[in-house]
């Protein structure tokens, strides 16, 4: 498979795959939904206009799909050391299930689901995935981001 | 805003109006207040460079952002974003517009739900696809 020497063992990779992260939790403010949709350039009046957002089917104002990522999730600590300290985003995959909404409280908690070894042209790269799952104050979940980032 | 998009309108092939973004270094001062993400390659230049890239450059999620925005304002009101995905598979730099595009892939019932399936993705100007993705939206079906 390989000219670079392995570094991921199956043992290690069993071992990773499950490890959450510490919960973090993010208030969700008015001012920071508005904030957010405007940074992004989107002027949808659901998420600035709350007059336009109570005649919605939301019935009030909401956040825009990809806000979540303001909740900042905590990365789960792996098992063991890894010799390398590059990251690259490698892209998002993201479900979604109840709207955010301003006066929200969010609770992310992320979840090794799986880690993989892979030569590239970049050399030896750990090719992590992670679903980091979104909560609200009901317990209810409002979207699931499955995230893979690449460490080389 | 836009008439509302039916389900029965909608077929494989038909595609999302596209929207090209003029991406500035001040809107990702913006997004890095608004987003909390402070890494210093999407806005100090000699940090940037000092990693090996050539400038500052876009933040994946604002690729992920503006290409919700593209599916989000051609489901139109009524419309519901079910699942949206993306790849960073190049780099943007602003001051590079940047084009969203998509086509729909496919059309489906499920559990009383009319839903839609998209290919999407960010195209720079040499027509790379630096972000492709895809989206599932339900929409009214009349």
């Amino acid at each position: 498979m390989s000219t670079t020497p392995s570094f991921l063992t199956e043992e290690m990779r069993q071992q990773a795959i499950g490890t959450v992260s510490e919960p973090r939790t993010l208030d969700v403010e008015k001012g920071a939904i508005i904030k957010f949709a405007e940074a992004i350039g989107d002027e949808n009046p659901v998420y600035n206009d709350e007059a336009a957002a109570r005649a919605s089917q939301y019935g009030g104002l909401i956040a825009p799909p990809t806000f979540l990522r303001s909740a900042v999730a905590a990365r789960p600590d792996l098992p063991f050391d890894v010799p390398f300290d590059r990251v690259l985003d490698g892209g998002s995959d993201w479900e979604y299930f109840e709207p955010v909404r301003p006066g929200d409280r969010i609770t992310a908690v992320s979840r090794i689901e799986d880690i993989t070894e892979r030569n590239g042209r970049i050399g030896l790269m750990l090719i992590q995935t992670i679903v980091i799952t979104y909560s609200n104050q009901f317990d209810q979940v409002v979207a699931t981001q499955t995230n893979t980032s690449i460490r080389y | 805003m836009t008439a509302q998009i039916v389900w029965d309108d909608v077929d494989e092939g038909t595609e999302i109006p596209a929207v090209v973004r003029h991406p500035s270094s001040q809107q990702l001062v913006k997004y890095a207040g608004a987003s909390g993400d402070y890494y210093q390659i999407h806005y100090d230049k000699d940090f940037a460079q000092s990693t090996g890239l050539e400038d500052i450059i876009l933040h994946g999620a604002l690729k992920n952002a503006f290409l919700g925005s593209l599916v989000t304002d051609w489901m139109g009101p009524r419309g519901n974003l079910r699942k949206l995905s993306c790849q960073y598979r190049g780099m943007d730099i602003p001051g590079r517009p940047i084009t969203a595009k998509g086509v729909v892939t496919g059309k489906y019932e499920d559990d009383g739900e009319y839903l839609v399936d998209c290919e999407i993705w960010l195209e720079n100007e040499e027509g790379q696809r630096t972000t492709p993705g895809r989206a599932t939206v339900s929409l009214p079906k009349s």
